[in-house]
């Protein structure tokens, strides 16, 4: 079982690094591009069979480690 | 008095934070991140710089979930002192024992010079020997020092007198141009510049050396 784990920052978390993108891609001549947010991906190889339980398992994973949920917020996939 | 520095992988100012304690008279012993003890009757515990587990997922946020973790929490939760230098401040706000974030500093550069510090409150075991409203002169050496907090959090630090140093010129986009803070016991201190890189003329100045013999000196009394 897979799991796939995106962190971003929380709306209103001013976002250093998506706002040099979005001035970097405005450089190459990219218009219109009028916010840009950049997060994580982090996939995990699950030895577990049941979806329900592996759910809760990778969000108290995200609670502990992950994500630092004073700036950050998740979502889990599992598939 | 007892001191104890932490070393985790990739840390790189214990042992200047070693000296530090060492020059203002302490007696320091080492410890490693795997061990789960802290020596007994410790009264400092040091977190050093560096870029421990190599900054890797966010700053400090690995080491915060090692080994000796729990002992340095208790260490904290039972009145004990605790200095967080650079590196060591985002462990110990990973860890929860000091609010906010350290995020990427604003001009996403790494930022290495030395910088002037105003000393906010003289009424912390850190800093009473500066007195309030002194400017210092101490080096910074990080790519995430830019402090992030809520606005309660922020108004809290303010309310409390608990922001210990400002910079005199922001250099990271730190909210309030905060440079360090203190617990609500204002036994622990938080901070991104570094006082141990200060502590001897051979270094360019010794302005840091004040804050250990700030603690030794509080210490004693207590």
């Amino acid at each position: 079982m897979k799991a796939r784990v995106h962190v971003m920052l929380k709306d209103g978390v001013l976002d250093p690094q998506g706002e040099a993108v979005r001035h970097a891609l405005g450089t190459l001549g990219f218009q219109g591009v009028e916010g840009v947010r950049q997060g994580k991906v982090i996939e995990l190889d699950l030895d577990h069979q049941d979806a329900e339980k592996a759910e809760a398992e990778v969000k108290a994973m995200c609670e502990k480690l992950l994500a630092n949920t004073v700036i950050e917020k998740y979502t889990v996939e599992i598939a | 008095m007892r001191a104890v520095v932490i070393t985790y992988p990739g840390s790189n100012c214990d042992r200047d934070l070693v000296r530090g304690f060492e020059l203002a008279g302490f007696e320091v012993e080492r410890v490693w991140h795997k061990d789960t003890d802290m020596p007994q009757n410790v009264d400092v515990v040091g977190v050093p710089g560096g870029f421990s587990y190599g900054d890797y997922l966010r700053c400090g946020a690995i080491a915060a979930r090692s080994a000796i973790s729990p002992a340095i929490v208790a260490h904290a939760e039972k009145g004990g002192y605790v200095l967080g230098v650079c590196n060591g401040f985002q462990v110990l706000t990973e860890m929860g024992i000091l609010p906010g974030v350290l995020m990427r500093n604003q001009s996403l550069k790494y930022i290495c010079r030395v910088v002037g510090l105003r000393v906010t409150t003289s009424a912390s075991p850190f800093t009473s020997a500066y007195g309030a409203d002194v400017v210092i002169d101490v080096p910074i050496a990080h790519h995430d020092g830019n402090y992030v907090a809520d606005t309660d959090t922020l108004a809290r630090l303010a309310g409390e007198d608990r922001i210990a140093f400002r910079y005199v010129d922001n250099p990271n986009g730190s909210v309030d141009d905060i440079a360090g803070i203190l617990s609500e016991n204002r036994r622990v201190l938080g901070m991104m510049p570094h006082p141990e890189r200060r502590v001897e003329a051979a270094q360019g100045g010794t302005d840091g050396a004040a804050l250990f013999r700030s603690l030794l000196a509080e210490m004693s009394v207590a």
